[in-house]
């Protein structure tokens, strides 16, 4: 009985590998055929455009409005500790480096994940499921290169301008708080901000950031917007993968990023 | 009823199978799994020019064959010839030359939603042509009028009936003026004066522009009046086949069944189960 519930298990634990080895494959797969059919991206630079306004220009209220009110958090947090040491001043290098390094890219990753992705994911998996890819091949058209390749690169692009607005909108509502509400030194904040914030150290490595974010995004929605199952369930169960896992994705390539870039391999 | 039964015969008369085939499948056997297979041994021509029908019931195979013609799917052994080319040896390139001359109508349109009617019809055209502006305008212009719809060039999908969208994916299918047309269930879902239009612009469409038309369908009776050949499929074979006038006077068990709708006969009313003194007593 015992072995029996084993077997049972291991069956489960191998049909589970499977499947997920084969997904790995076919996604890895279908990744290089997004790039290869990057070139037809590009050539149809309007449908990159209109995929650039859906998924970048749409999310703008989602992006600045958390932005605003991280940035106006992050003030009212940092003054509190900073101002147990008598440190007030150094707030603006507080909340620009926690948005420029991490907050920002993570966060409008995140934002970014639940807003464009699942709706990218939705919309491919419905195209799917009303036999409209299905038409496109018939009419000797690639869907891959007429639906998938320009909303990956409309993701791939409004991504890194995402996170910049949510990092600027934050620095702009932490100013709010910490030189207009609560009194710090304007002169102080924005001076000391400029000193300590390096454009290759921090700029830089944050862009780097976001753009393997909206790599990721991207390609975990127009991955399980096209391999959904048909059906309203599919879809469905689709739009969650892509949040999730591509939610995932973020936090844990934060985190290999972060080590790579701020602290060196070894940490 | 007798012109219609005299300009069948008459179409019946022009019939023969042998002659110039526009698409051709000879023993054809797939399946989705090897356990499974859906279809086993299909032998089948479609002479040029005419409208032929595949009709079954619901899972017998027949969508499934239009998905072998137009090289979706590979058949696990046998012919698929399309214009003469083997269609599953055909690569990438080849396969989109060749469904560059083939347009088919999918079951409930599959329009692209993003786009209104008139950007729908020209998207084939657009794709595959270099051609101004204001001749593309024109020829959706041209094939919209030909299903009846130039006044509906500004909807959107969302906007259309189901016989709308139907009309303007016939025009769409046919855009690129192609060799074959395939038609998977054009009539399933539509109201009667809907179901008699799509019918009637099959029939005209075929004839008017010299195509080949395949048409999967299980409606008999809007089929016997615009189709040239039929055949019949069930549990992945062809069980029966003939024109209109042979069909109607047809006294196979499945084409009876099948034309008289018929809930028993050789297509069982009940699913495969145990003697039902056996399922009673075990209950009991």
């Amino acid at each position: 009985m015992s072995s029996d519930v084993l077997v049972r298990g291991l069956r489960r634990v191998g049909a589970g590998t499977l499947v997920f080895v084969t997904r790995l494959g076919f996604a890895t797969r279908f990744f290089f055929a997004v790039l290869y059919h990057t070139p037809s991206a590009i050539r149809r630079l309007q449908l990159t455009l209109r995929e650039i306004y859906f998924t970048g220009v749409l999310s703008l209220v989602i992006i600045l409005v958390s932005g605003l009110f991280v940035g106006m958090v992050l003030a009212l947090q940092g003054v509190e500790v900073l101002d147990r040491y008598g440190a007030n001043e150094s707030l603006g290098i507080v909340v620009a480096l926690s948005l420029v390094r991490e907050l920002g890219p993570v966060v409008a990753g995140l934002l970014f994940a639940s807003r464009a992705g699942s709706a990218v994911t939705a919309e491919i998996g419905l195209m799917k499921a009303t036999d409209q890819l299905a038409a496109m091949e018939m009419m000797a058209v690639d869907p891959l290169a007429r639906v998938v390749a320009p909303r990956f690169w409309g993701g791939v692009i409004s991504m890194p301008l995402l996170a910049a607005l949510f990092s600027t909108m934050g620095v702009f509502g932490a100013y709010l708080v910490g030189v207009r509400l609560i009194g710090i030194d304007a002169g102080a904040f924005w001076g000391n901000m400029q000193a300590a914030v390096d454009f290759r150290t921090d700029i830089v490595n944050g862009v780097i950031k976001s753009v393997v974010f909206g790599v990721i995004v991207s390609l975990f929605a127009v991955f399980e917007g096209y391999d959904a199952q048909p059906t309203a369930e599919g879809v469905s169960s689709a739009t969650t993968r892509t949040v999730v896992g591509s939610s995932l994705a973020i936090l844990g390539a934060d985190f290999i990023l972060t080590v790579f870039m701020f602290r060196g391999i070894g940490l | 009823m007798p012109h219609r039964s005299a300009r069948s015969a008459a179409r019946s008369a022009k019939f023969d199978p042998a002659l110039d085939a526009a698409v051709e499948l000879a023993d054809v056997r797939f399946g989705y799994d090897r356990r499974r297979p859906i279809l086993k041994g299909i032998d089948m021509v479609i002479p040029r020019g005419k409208v032929v029908a595949i009709m079954g019931g619901s899972g017998c195979g027949k969508t499934t064959i239009l998905r072998l013609i137009g090289g979706q799917i590979r058949p696990q052994s046998g012919k698929v010839v399309v214009g003469g080319q083997s269609v599953p040896h055909l690569d990438r390139d080849g396969l989109y030359a060749l469904r560059r001359r083939v347009g088919m109508l999918f079951q409930f349109g599959a329009l692209f939603t993003d786009m209104s009617v008139f950007e729908n019809v020209a998207f084939p055209i657009r794709e595959h042509t270099d051609l101004p502006d204001d001749v593309v305008r024109d020829l959706v212009l041209m094939k919209l009028n030909a299903v009846g719809l130039r006044g509906a060039a500004g909807l959107k999908p969302s906007e259309l009936s189901g016989g709308m969208a139907r009309r303007v994916a016939l025009a769409r299918a046919t855009a690129l003026d192609p060799m074959i047309v395939m038609y998977d269930e054009p009539f399933a879902g539509l109201d009667p004066i809907s179901l008699g239009v799509v019918g009637r612009l099959i029939r005209q469409m075929n004839d008017a522009l010299g195509v080949t038309s395949l048409v999967v369908t299980h409606d008999v009776y809007e089929s016997l009046k615009i189709v040239d050949y039929l055949y019949f499929v069930s549990e992945g074979r062809i069980v029966a086949q003939g024109t209109p006038d042979e069909v109607r006077s047809s006294a196979d068990p499945f084409v009876r069944q099948f034309v008289d709708a018929q809930p028993d006969g050789p297509v069982p009313f009940h699913y495969a189960a145990r003697p039902l003194a056996q399922d009673f007593a075990h209950v009991l």
